[in-house]
């Protein structure tokens, strides 16, 4: 873990779902893990909108935007990308967990995701690379809830 | 009983208890407890203490006989082998056609249409991103796209399972088929099998926007409506499934499941319905984990219960009213994408769990799940899979050929006692549809798949490839990459779809459409006699679902964080 910046505002982390898919177990649990970490999370469940995601992610302020994806909804993230650049949000990191198939990773990342996390992917792994990501497009240290 | 002393009260028998519990506790004294996934403890071996063998005739009795433990018919799989069942759906309906054919030329004998998530949802395939469409399910918008699907399959002598949710405008699709067919509906065989609103709002989320008193308006219309005009077909399949995909022990699963069925009944019931009346048509989807015993005595309890239910609660006399009909389907969450090989062996022990526990047809996961939607290659592994099952290991030979141990009698005990405590803590709370209204539901599927994570995430669940025998990622072990649906492809189908919209009797479609608004607002006018209007006029699902939606309110899942 990072040596902590006194009184530095906690990493806030928006984790949602958007497509048609109602899978929420996996969401679920991310928030949960996040939020043991020291994050502050806001959960939406599923059927959000890309204008959903974006309105939220302006009103909430957040470092980073998870998406969910069980069952192909990773396919419209391009869209959500090109959202929020065209709403100015272009340094949001965001990542995707879920199934992806391989072929389609190229895709994510030429988009500007900045990382996808697969089925199985550890507790620590995901912390450690979220951590990393909030960091990098704060450049600086990030504190944990109080 | 017979007045010969039992050998367990023998000295001999206390001593070699006694002398064995010794060695053990010698050997292994210091090991930690080991629970199952619904909590209960178990024993390094089981023997007479544990099963009271004299309780034959109340607690297990002969298949097909009360309490019906041993299975639902006299003949089990050996004069009703199972069906195997594949959730297929796929492409646009063309696609599903030509995969359908080629699954019945290799002994699939059962149908089933799984509708694309936009169908799920409630949208016309015009109304949602073009890239969803048909990527996990096919695409179905019209009785006529549902024409397409099952163009030149026997839909009058197999049974048709449909992924079908509130207002069930896919089974009228169905029913629309058929009559252009001049197949009679009365010999449709069938199940409308997502028909269970409450584990779509408490665990899958795959619903239409509409609330929740609608929703249950629209499932009382249905079964109603198809006991009167479909009397083969199950108009309700109780879906444990969502509820332990989204995180519920095995036991509770059964437990939430068995409760929505209660409601269900109770509901019927307060409409002036007899139990005999409506109970034969009720069947249950079951996810079956790799939790192999557990699974079994899963099964076997919730038949126990079930039966015994439907007789002191309901009043139920027809023996079909207390049988337990069910699908299973092998568990998705515990296939891994790490080395996807090892999932052939997975789906086979949960296939065997599912068959000791006496299920009438079985759905076995591709082992590519995990990676995407399932390879054709990989569907043809799972079907295989239970054909070896059935006729080179020949699991169909004895009629639960569990029964009498002292482990899975004990363990079915265990689980039924689990099982009765789940229902207890849901009738307390007003019963399932109170219960998930107000989020107990939601906080106890939420709890379940937290602490089962925690179990993985701390080693004490090893998941092989996962946090254990792990070895280095090779892309190679996956299936190459399946195509998408060709963008031109999904164009021309809009474009017909467009043109059927614009094709139509217009005045019918709002015929149609108005006399189900007035339904809608009318007690006692059957919804679903007008989705079947509806459906039979060229109305489409995005448009049925708007009209209901318009009438009964908007809806969500409720999200309990």
């Amino acid at each position: 873990m990072s040596a902590e910046t006194p009184h530095a505002r906690p990493a806030k982390i928006l984790l949602t779902k958007i497509g048609l898919d109602g899978h929420d177990r996996g969401s679920r649990l991310v928030a949960a893990l996040l939020r043991d970490a020291g994050m502050e999370v806001v959960y939406t469940g599923p059927w959000q909108t890309i204008a959903d995601v974006v309105s939220l992610a302006i009103q909430e302020d957040v470092d980073l935007i998870g998406i969910s994806s069980l069952a192909t909804d990773h396919l419209i993230v391009p869209k959500l990308m090109a959202a929020l650049a065209a709403a100015g949000l272009g340094h949001i990191a965001v990542i995707v967990g879920g199934i992806v198939p391989d072929g389609e990773l190229t895709m994510l990342y030429d988009a500007g995701v900045a990382h996808v996390f697969h089925p199985g992917a550890s507790r620590k792994e995901i912390v450690v690379r979220v951590r990393e990501l909030v960091e990098s497009a704060r450049g600086a240290n990030i504190g944990v809830a109080s | 009983m017979s007045d010969r002393p039992s050998f367990e009260q023998s000295a001999a028998y206390a001593e070699a208890k006694a002398r064995w519990q010794a060695d053990y506790n010698a050997q292994s004294g210091n090991e930690a407890p080991r629970r199952n996934r619904s909590g209960i403890t178990i024993k390094p071996v089981y023997g007479p203490d544990d099963w009271d063998s004299d309780r034959y005739m109340q607690d297990l009795g002969f298949p097909g006989e009360s309490p019906t433990t041993r299975g639902i018919h006299s003949t089990m799989h050996r004069g009703r082998p199972w069906s195997p069942r594949l959730v297929i759906g796929l492409g646009l309906p063309e696609d599903y056609n030509a995969r359908m054919r080629a699954l019945f030329d290799m002994g699939l004998t059962g149908l089933y249409v799984a509708p694309c998530n936009s169908h799920m949802r409630g949208f016309d395939p015009d109304e949602v991103e073009a890239e969803l469409l048909g990527t996990c399910g096919t695409v179905i918008a019209s009785a006529d796209d549902m024409r397409v699907c099952l163009d030149g399959l026997p839909i009058d002598k197999h049974s048709v399972s449909l992924g079908c949710t509130a207002p069930y405008t896919l089974s009228a699709f169905l029913f629309a088929t058929a009559k252009s067919r001049n197949i009679p509906w009365s010999r449709l065989a069938g199940t409308t099998n997502q028909s269970d609103y409450l584990s779509h709002f408490t665990a899958l989320h795959m619903f239409f926007r509409v609330a929740l008193s609608g929703q249950r308006r629209l499932m009382l219309d249905h079964i109603e409506w198809m006991k009167r005009e479909a009397p083969r077909w199950n108009s309700l399949s109780i879906v444990g499934q969502h509820m332990q995909q989204a995180g519920a022990t095995p036991a509770e699963a059964m437990g939430l499941t068995i409760s929505s069925a209660i409601q269900y009944a109770t509901d019927m019931i307060e409409r002036g319905h007899n139990a005999d009346s409506f109970l034969p048509r009720f069947s249950y989807f079951f996810d079956i984990s790799i939790s192999f015993f557990e699974e079994i005595a899963k099964f076997r309890a919730g038949r126990r219960v079930w039966e015994r239910i439907t007789a002191e609660r309901f009043g139920a006399k027809d023996p079909r009213s207390k049988r337990f009909r069910f699908h299973a389907q092998t568990s998705g969450v515990d296939l891994t994408r790490q080395q996807p090989f090892n999932n052939v062996g997975r789906v086979a022990i949960q296939a065997m769990a599912g068959i000791f526990g006496g299920l009438q047809s079985l759905h076995t996961d591709a082992y590519d799940e995990a990676l995407g939607s399932p390879t054709a290659a990989a569907a043809q592994i799972a079907v295989a899979t239970q054909h070896i099952l059935r006729d080179e290991a020949h699991l169909d030979d004895v009629i639960d050929p569990l029964g009498g141990s002292y482990y899975v009698e004990h363990l079915t005990n265990e689980m039924e006692a689990e099982i009765e405590a789940v229902i207890q803590k849901i009738d307390d709370a007003g019963g399932m549809y109170r219960a998930s209204e107000t989020g107990l539901v939601q906080r106890m599927l939420g709890q379940s798949a937290e602490a089962w994570q925690q179990k993985i995430d701390s080693g004490k669940q090893v998941v092989v490839g996962v946090n254990a025998h792990r070895t280095a990622d090779d892309p190679a072990d996956r299936p190459a990459p399946q195509a998408r649906l060709a963008a031109n492809r999904v164009n021309d189908y809009l474009a017909g779809l467009e043109a059927y919209k614009r094709d139509r009797d217009k005045a019918a479609v709002q015929t149609a459409l108005d006399g189900l608004a007035r339904a809608c607002n009318t007690e006692g006018d059957n919804t679903y006699q007008h989705v079947i209007q509806c459906a039979l006029a060229g109305v489409t699902h995005g448009e049925i679902c708007r009209q209901v939606r318009t009438e009964m309110g908007d809806g969500r899942p409720l999200i309990v964080a």
